[in-house]
């Protein structure tokens, strides 16, 4: 009797809700998962290791991963000025730079694959000038690159804005009046203070770049070996019916994601320990 | 000096001239001066919306007045920014650098300043040690603000402001988000290390017991102008302004009628002179133990009495005026014999009576 007296909560509805939460997770996320690493257990250890190791495999992952490492960074730099110049300043247009932000959200991916690709193509809007200098974008790797800067932006933007908004005005006054020149506020005082959202806001336009397609294969080219990301290779995997194929490529690309976003969570948690989210 | 400032004596006379500040159409300063002299610990006392603190930011540097000088020692402070003043700055909600340890908060100010007379690392240390044990905290240097409590990170927040050795402290409402207790303690320990360091300092409170019981003087505003400076003694025994009047203390305040050098309650003429105030409604302002309890008919109020509690040294009784709708409180010795339902004669010992239009 006691023992159910103790167990009574003063939140209730636990058994509900968890309920609910564990059957939605397994149907929409788990189950599948699963599923996929079901499907390369039809694949005997060596099999798995060849399709892995193939050359093309390798540098598909190697594009998918490094630039979209190297796109989360750019958009960690670009996104920070941004929100600075969104949340400090007030200027003509700055609700309209704000919702701009959102765009590569709503906009269908196919749709913003294509309009990069006209624009970077030999004979676009930007494409021309570049190709004047001897820089070609479109159909190269470098196309990827800014496909995957696109679709980034606006995690960064929208996961630091609000952290910034927060940030107490007087935290910059009581560096100022200490002496610290603006520079040194900046370095010292507000770039530490946002580090938890800044690692989210990278960690998020990092696994949405590595998971990207429909904004990418059109400006790719997708040359084997060059210019084809890892999505894509499963898809040809796909349409090849060498379904075990494709689910381990796709086994490698969640098991590295898992560990990226893992990774990127001890930091997060580690920050955040010494700098509570009031 | 204890050591904590190594560059001689750094105290500064503070002088504030018919500094004005507008915010949009409201004046948050309408002509304020004001003299601080060195080593002084004052406090400006006011209520909210009196431009207190907006007064310490100008001085601090933080705010720019529309009109007006700020002067250090006679050197034009407008011409220096915030950083430029070397003015220690307590903020109300401490704005400690949450990323940073204790330790790191108080080194800040010494870690950026110019290179060439920046201290080395040891010199850093051994300061930061200083201010540590100077404000009882040596034993916190490698927590985070976050795991200290409101009165720990008030100190360590005073700490990091001594720290760039300020020719100025300025304290903004410094225990106005602690308990009571605290508070209380913090005051003390403030009032003997402004002895200690002897800084000139001012802090803004809207607690009239703060003010009186930690400053050496006190400035009292209202609506972006100052009413009265003084020391504690002063504000509370010659209130300047009805304002300073019923801010600071108790106050009885009756609506009285001068007319000609007599004073008049309800059409009844009391037994008090008028203290050469021109004729026109008035207010009459006496201290709860300023009104004198005797037997019906002895003073220059009568009222019955309707209730009485008792404690401490005093009984507080609550009395309904004759001839008015007048119901006040005063304060009685414990050994005046007081019950509901006596008729009592009141005569104020000390009062004040002040025009009533402001």
């Amino acid at each position: 009797m006691s023992g159910s007296t103790g167990r009574r909560s003063t939140l209730p509805g636990f058994g509900l809700t968890m309920g609910l939460t564990l059957t939605w997770l397994s149907v929409i996320i788990l189950i599948p998962l699963a599923g996929l690493f079901l499907k390369t257990l039809e694949l005997s250890p060596d099999q798995f290791w060849d399709i892995l190791s193939s050359r093309r495999t390798l540098n598909a992952l190697k594009i998918s991963f490094g630039l979209a490492f190297a796109a989360a960074l750019v958009n960690l730099v670009m996104g920070t000025v941004i929100v600075w110049a969104l949340v400090r300043y007030r200027f003509p247009g700055r609700r309209i730079f704000d919702a701009i932000v959102d765009i590569p959200f709503a906009l269908p991916t196919a749709v913003a694959g294509i309009a990069l690709t006209s624009l970077f193509a030999q004979k676009g809007w930007l494409g021309a000038p570049l190709a004047e200098l001897g820089i070609k974008v479109a159909f190269t790797p470098t196309g990827i690159f800014i496909a995957m800067i696109f679709i980034g932006i606006p995690f960064v933007v929208r996961t630091v804005q609000p952290v910034l908004i927060d940030l107490d005005v007087e935290i910059e006054e009581a560096a100022a009046s200490l002496g610290a020149s603006r520079l040194n506020t900046v370095f010292r005082v507000i770039l530490p203070s946002l580090i938890p959202a800044l690692l989210t806001g990278f960690a998020l336009a990092f696994a949405r770049a590595v998971g990207e397609y429909g904004s990418v294969i059109f400006i790719a080219g997708n040359l084997p070996n060059v210019s084809e990301i890892a999505p894509l290779l499963i898809v040809i995997r796909l349409s090849e019916f060498r379904y075990a194929d494709a689910t381990a490529i796709a086994v490698v690309m969640l098991v590295a994601s898992f560990l990226i976003i893992f990774a990127v969570n001890r930091i997060q948690r580690w920050a955040q320990m010494r700098i509570p989210a009031h | 000096m204890n050591g904590i400032w190594t560059k001689g004596n750094f105290r500064v006379a503070i002088e504030v001239k018919n500094i004005v500040k507008r915010f949009g159409a409201f004046a948050a300063l309408d002509g304020v001066d004001l003299k601080a002299a060195n080593g002084e610990l004052l406090a400006l006392l006011g209520p909210s919306g009196s431009g207190k603190t907006t007064l310490l930011r100008i001085i601090a540097g933080l705010d720019w007045p529309d009109a007006g000088e700020v002067s250090f020692d006679g050197e034009n402070a407008l011409a220096h920014g915030a950083g430029e003043r070397h003015v220690g700055f307590v903020f109300q909600h401490y704005a400690l650098f949450r990323h940073m340890t204790v330790f790191e908060n108080v080194a800040f100010g010494l870690r950026v300043q110019p290179r060439a007379i920046r201290k080395d690392e040891t010199g850093i240390r051994r300061r930061v040690k200083e201010l540590l044990d100077l404000v009882q905290l040596d034993w916190l240097a490698d927590r985070y603000p976050s795991q200290l409590s409101g009165g720990q990170r008030q100190r360590i927040a005073l700490a990091r402001a001594l720290a760039i050795e300020p020719r100025i402290l300025l304290l903004d409402e410094p225990f106005g988000a602690l308990d009571a207790k605290v508070r209380k303690e913090l005051r003390q320990w403030l009032r003997s290390l402004h002895q200690e360091i002897n800084v000139t300092s001012i802090f803004v409170t809207h607690d009239q017991e703060e003010a009186l019981e930690v400053a050496n003087r006190v400035v009292v505003m209202d609506k972006g102008r100052i009413e009265q400076i003084g020391t504690p003694g002063d504000v509370y025994d010659n209130p300047a302004t009805a304002f300073v009047h019923s801010f600071i203390g108790e106050s009885i305040v009756l609506p009285v009628e001068v007319c000609d050098g007599c004073v008049r309650l309800g059409g009844r003429a009391l037994n008090i002179a008028a203290n050469g105030l021109a004729s026109g409604p008035s207010k009459l302002f006496v201290r709860r133990h300023d009104m004198q309890v005797g037997p019906a008919g002895s003073g220059a109020l009568e009222g019955a009495v309707r209730h009485v509690r008792t404690f401490g040294p005093i009984q507080r009784a609550e009395v309904a005026l004759s001839g008015g709708e007048s119901v006040i409180e005063i304060d009685a010795p414990r050994d005046r014999e007081l019950k509901a339902g006596d008729i009592v004669g009141l005569q104020p010992r000390r009062y004040r009576i002040f025009a009533a239009t402001e």
